[in-house]
C-alpha cells in the first residue's frame, strides 16, 4: 500500500502496526493462542464504530438526551467528524493540523461557543463510519464534505445546516492514456474508481444506467485506496465531486497528464449534518454558518473585525452584538460578541473559501455559484435580528 | 459401607435448600432469566434510543431498491435489485473466496507440512521458511503484498502478458477464454458422472479383490481413463458443440473471456498462504504425533515409503489433525473480511455499504454477525461429521 496523503496515512499505519503487533508473537507453543488472536482484527476496527453506536444506543439511554452545548462546554472543545484527507476540505497540513474549508468551519463554531477557534479535536472518518459516528454521539458536528440529501435528513437521524460549499460530481481521467476521451458519454466499458458509501457511488450507477453506458466499478472505503488504485491505473476513470477531484489530482504523481471531464451528473450540496432531536445545538451551528456569510456580506473581516466594532452602522453594531442591552448571543446560547469570535477565528466565509480551496489555495477553484447572492452566486443568510 | 449409607439417607435428612439437585437447577434457571432480561432490556433500549434519535429500525430496508453496482457479482445483480440481494452477493463472494481458499490452503498446508520432514534437506529448508515467513506475518500484510506488491505493477491493459491458451494477465486482473457450451453439451457432463461413478465402483471392485485375493488392479490408470476419456468420447459424439469467448482489446479493457479480478485474486492467495502455513504446522505435528513404532512396523512387513506415508501414517495422523484444522478453516473464511482493505466486494464490504445508505447500523452489524456465525457454524458441522468418521473406532 502506497502512503500518499503524509500525515493522515501515517496515524492511519502506525494504529494498523498496533494491532497487527499482535500477530507477530508466534511460538511454536502458542499456535492454540494464535487462533484466538488472529480473529478478524481488522474487520473489529472495521465495524467497531458500528458496534460502538449499538452499544451507546443501547446501554447509554440518557447521554444524549442532555443538550450537547452543554455536554462540549463540560468537556471543554467540540468534537469535529472530518474526512480522513481532502485537500480544501479538511486535511492535515504539514505540521498536522487540519485544514480547509470543513476544518475551518468546526472552527468558527469552537469561536462562537467557546470565544476560542482552536477549541475543536478532529476526528478522521471513512464516507461509511461518519453518520453512525454522529448518531451515536462520538462527534458533535459532522463537518465532511457531506451531501445533503432528504434520505440522510430524515431516514437517518440527522438534520443539515445549510449548504457550505455547492458542488457536482464529475469524471477525471489520464488524458494521456486515453487521449480520445472528452466526455464521460465516451466512458462506456471503462473500470471507474470510487468511494463505498457516497451519493457519488449512487450517481454514477444511475448515470451509467441512464445513458446505456456499461462499467465496472472499483469501490474502496478509504479515499487514500481510491487514489492510489487511480494512480496505478487499477481504473480508468475517478468520480468524485468536482472540487475533490481538484484537490485529488494535486496529490496524484502526475497531475498534468489528468483532466476533468465538463459533465457535472449530480447536485452535491456539502454541508455540516449534527442529530436530531437538539434544538439548540442545531440552531447555534446553522447560525455560525449564516453569520460567516454575513459577515462577508456586510464587508466584515479578520483585519478589520476589531475597528468595525466602533461602526456607526446599526446592522455591523447588531451583528457583532454592539447594540445596547443585545440579547441575540445569548438567545443562541452563546456570548452576545459571537460573531466577532467567529470572524476573528477563521475570518469570514470569502476569506475561508479563497484560503482553502479559492485563489490563495493550489486548488485555485472560483467561486462560481458559492459567490454571494448579491454577486449572483447562491449563498444568502437570513438577517441576523 | 458407612459412606453409601450416608448418601442414601440425604435426600430425607436434608432440607430442599441443601438439595444439590434442586440448587442446580434454581442457579440455572436463575442463569437463563438473567441472560433474557438482559437481552431483552438491551433490545428495548435500543428500540427506544432509536425511536427517540429518529432513526429509523427495523428489517424492511432490505426490500429497498440498492442503487449501487458491484463489480463481482455470482448471481444477477444490478442497480435496481434490493438491499437484501446486495447482501446475498456479498455473501456468495465470501463463500467462493472461502471455498477456493480452504481447497487451496489445505493442499499447499499438507505439501508443505509433509515437506518439513522430508530427509532432503533442501526442500527441508524451503519449506521451513515457507512456514515461518508466512505464520509470522499479520494476513493484511500479505493481502497487500499480493495486490499492491505483485499484481498492481503489472503492465496496463494495452501491454497484457499474453500467456498459453489466449490467457492475458495484466494490473486489471487475469483474463483467460470462456467456455461457451453449445446445444448437446449436457452428455459431456452425463459422461463425467458417469466416468466418476464408474471409477468410484473400480476402485471398490479392486480393493475387494485385494482384499480377498491379494492381488492389486491399476486403479489410478482405469480410474483417469474413465474420468477423461468419457466426456472426451461425449464431446465427439455430440459433434463438438464446445467453443470459447476470448478476451480482446476494447477502448479500456479487455473485453470478453472470464475476468479474475485482482482483488478476488490477492485476496485468495494471501489466505491460501497464509492459511496454509499453520495447515503445514498441523500436518507436521499430526505426523510426528503418530509413533514411530507404526512406520517401522510397516516397514517390517515390506511397504514402501510411499505406502506407508499413504497408508499407515497418514490415517492416524488425520485424527490429530482435522481438529485444528476445523479452527484454521474458520479463520480464513472469517479473515476473508479483511478483503474490505483491498476492495473485494464481500459481505463486510456490501452490508458495510448498505448499513451506510440506509444508516441502520444496529441491523446491518446484526446481520453480518448472524451471518459469519452461520458460515463458522456450517463448517464446524461439515467438519465434525469428516472427524467423526475418522475417528478410531474402539470394538
Amino acid at each position: 500500500m502506497q502512503f500518499v496523503n503524509g500525515r493522515q496515512r501515517v496515524g492511519y499505519d502506525a494504529g494498523f502496526r498496533k494491532w497487527a503487533g499482535t500477530g507477530t508473537a508466534f511460538t511454536r507453543e502458542k499456535i492454540g493462542l494464535c487462533l484466538k488472536t488472529e480473529k478478524g482484527l481488522w474487520v473489529m476496527k472495521h465495524i467497531a464504530i458500528g458496534i460502538l453506536g449499538a452499544a451507546t444506543l443501547g446501554v447509554m439511554a440518557s447521554a444524549a438526551s442532555a443538550s450537547t452545548l452543554d455536554d462540549v462546554k463540560a468537556k471543554g472543545f467540540i468534537q469535529c467528524g472530518v474526512s480522513t484527507g481532502l485537500a480544501g476540505f479538511s486535511a492535515p497540513d504539514d505540521k498536522g493540523d487540519w485544514q480547509g474549508i470543513d476544518a475551518d468551519f468546526c472552527r468558527a463554531v469552537a469561536a462562537a461557543v467557546f470565544g476560542d477557534g482552536s477549541k475543536v479535536k478532529f476526528t478522521p472518518l471513512s464516507a461509511k463510519e461518519r453518520f453512525t459516528a454522529l448518531q451515536s454521539g462520538e462527534i458533535d458536528i459532522l463537518s465532511r464534505n457531506t451531501t445533503w440529501t432528504i434520505n440522510r435528513d430524515t431516514a437517518l437521524g440527522l438534520n443539515f445546516i445549510g449548504v457550505t460549499y455547492y458542488d457536482g460530481q464529475g469524471f477525471m481521467i489520464n488524458a494521456k492514456k486515453l487521449p480520445g476521451v472528452n466526455s464521460a458519454l465516451q466512458l462506456s466499458g471503462a473500470a471507474v474508481c470510487v468511494q463505498s458509501g457516497t451519493t457519488t457511488e449512487l450517481n454514477l450507477a444511475d448515470y451509467f444506467k441512464s445513458n446505456k453506458m456499461e462499467y465496472n466499478p472499483v469501490v474502496f472505503e478509504k479515499l487514500e485506496e481510491v487514489n492510489a488504485a487511480y494512480d496505478a491505473g487499477r481504473c480508468d476513470v475517478y468520480t468524485t465531486d468536482q472540487s475533490g477531484l481538484y484537490g485529488i489530482r494535486l496529490t496524484l504523481a502526475a497531475p498534468a497528464d489528468h483532466v476533468v471531464l465538463p459533465e457535472i451528473i449530480s447536485k452535491e450540496p456539502l454541508g455540516p449534518a449534527v442529530r436530531q432531536g437538539d434544538d439548540q445545538w442545531y440552531h447555534i451551528v446553522k447560525w455560525t454558518y449564516f453569520a460567516l456569510l454575513q459577515a462577508e456580506e456586510l464587508g466584515i473581516t479578520k483585519a478589520n473585525v476589531e475597528e468595525m466594532k466602533t461602526s456607526e452602522n446599526p446592522e455591523i453594531k447588531r451583528v457583532l452584538g454592539q447594540e445596547a442591552d443585545t440579547k441575540i448571543g445569548t438567545d443562541l446560547g452563546v456570548s452576545n460578541d459571537w460573531v466577532v469570535n467567529i470572524v476573528k477565528a477563521v475570518g469570514n466565509y470569502g476569506e475561508l473559501f479563497e484560503r482553502n480551496v479559492g485563489s490563495g489555495s493550489p486548488l485555485k477553484i472560483a467561486r462560481g455559484i458559492n459567490a454571494l447572492w448579491t454577486k449572483g452566486g447562491l449563498q444568502y443568510a437570513p438577517p441576523i435580528r | 459401607m458407612a459412606s453409601q449409607e450416608i448418601l442414601r439417607e440425604e435426600p430425607s435428612r436434608g432440607s430442599f435448600v441443601n438439595d444439590p439437585k434442586v440448587r442446580s437447577l434454581f442457579f440455572q434457571a436463575l442463569v437463563v432469566v438473567l441472560l433474557v432480561a438482559g437481552v431483552w432490556w438491551i433490545a428495548q433500549n435500543v428500540i427506544a434510543n432509536l425511536t427517540r434519535l429518529h432513526i429509523a429500525s427495523g428489517f424492511g430496508f432490505l426490500k429497498g431498491r440498492a442503487g449501487f453496482d458491484i463489480s463481482e457479482r455470482a448471481i444477477a445483480y444490478s442497480s435496481d435489485s434490493t438491499y437484501g440481494r446486495a447482501i446475498l452477493v456479498g455473501l456468495i463472494n465470501t463463500i467462493i473466496v472461502a471455498v477456493v481458499g480452504i481447497i487451496t490452503a489445505t493442499i499447499i498446508g499438507f505439501i508443505v507440512g509433509i515437506g518439513r520432514l522430508s530427509q532432503n534437506w533442501l526442500i527441508r529448508k524451503i519449506c521451513t521458511v515457507y512456514v515461518e515467513v508466512f505464520r509470522n506475518i499479520p494476513p493484511l500484510l500479505v493481502i497487500f503484498f499480493w495486490y499492491s506488491g505483485v499484481l498492481a505493477v503489472l503492465p496496463p491493459p494495452r501491454d497484457s502478458i499474453n500467456l498459453p491458451f489466449s490467457s492475458f494477465l495484466n494490473q486489471r486482473g487475469f483474463y483467460f477464454p470462456r467456455a461457451v457450451w453449445g446445444d448437446g453439451s449436457w452428455l459431456i457432463f452425463v459422461a463425467l458422472l458417469v466416468g466418476i461413478a464408474m471409477a468410484w465402483f473400480v476402485a471398490r471392485k479392486a480393493r475387494q479383490r485385494q482384499m480377498a485375493t491379494g492381488q492389486q488392479f491399476p486403479v489410478f490408470w482405469t480410474s483417469t481413463a474413465l474420468i477423461v476419456g468419457l466426456p472426451l468420447l461425449a464431446y465427439a459424439l455430440s459433434g463438438f458443440p464446445l467453443s470459447f469467448d476470448y478476451p480482446k482489446q476494447s477502448t479500456f479493457n479487455l473485453t470478453g473471456g472470464f475476468q479474475v479480478s485482482p482483488e478476488f485474486l490477492s485476496l485468495y492467495l494471501a489466505l491460501s498462504c497464509y492459511t496454509a502455513a499453520f495447515i503445514a504446522e498441523i500436518v507436521r505435528a499430526g505426523i510426528r504425533g503418530v509413533s514411530k513404532g507404526q512406520t517401522e512396523a510397516a516397514a517390517a512387513l515390506g511397504l514402501r515409503s510411499g505406502s506407508i506415508l499413504r497408508l499407515v501414517v497418514v490415517p492416524q495422523a488425520m485424527r490429530i489433525v482435522i481438529p485444528p484444522l476445523t479452527s484454521q478453516y474458520l479463520n480464513l473464511t472469517k479473515n476473508s473480511s479483511l478483503a474490505i482493505a483491498i476492495g473485494y466486494p464481500d459481505l463486510t464490504a456490501t452490508a458495510g455499504t448498505v448499513l451506510n445508505q440506509t444508516g441502520q447500523a444496529v441491523e446491518g452489524v446484526l446481520i453480518m454477525m448472524a451471518v459469519y456465525l452461520a458460515l463458522s457454524l456450517v463448517t464446524s458441522a461439515v467438519m465434525n461429521v469428516v472427524n467423526a468418521r475418522m475417528a478410531l473406532v474402539e470394538r
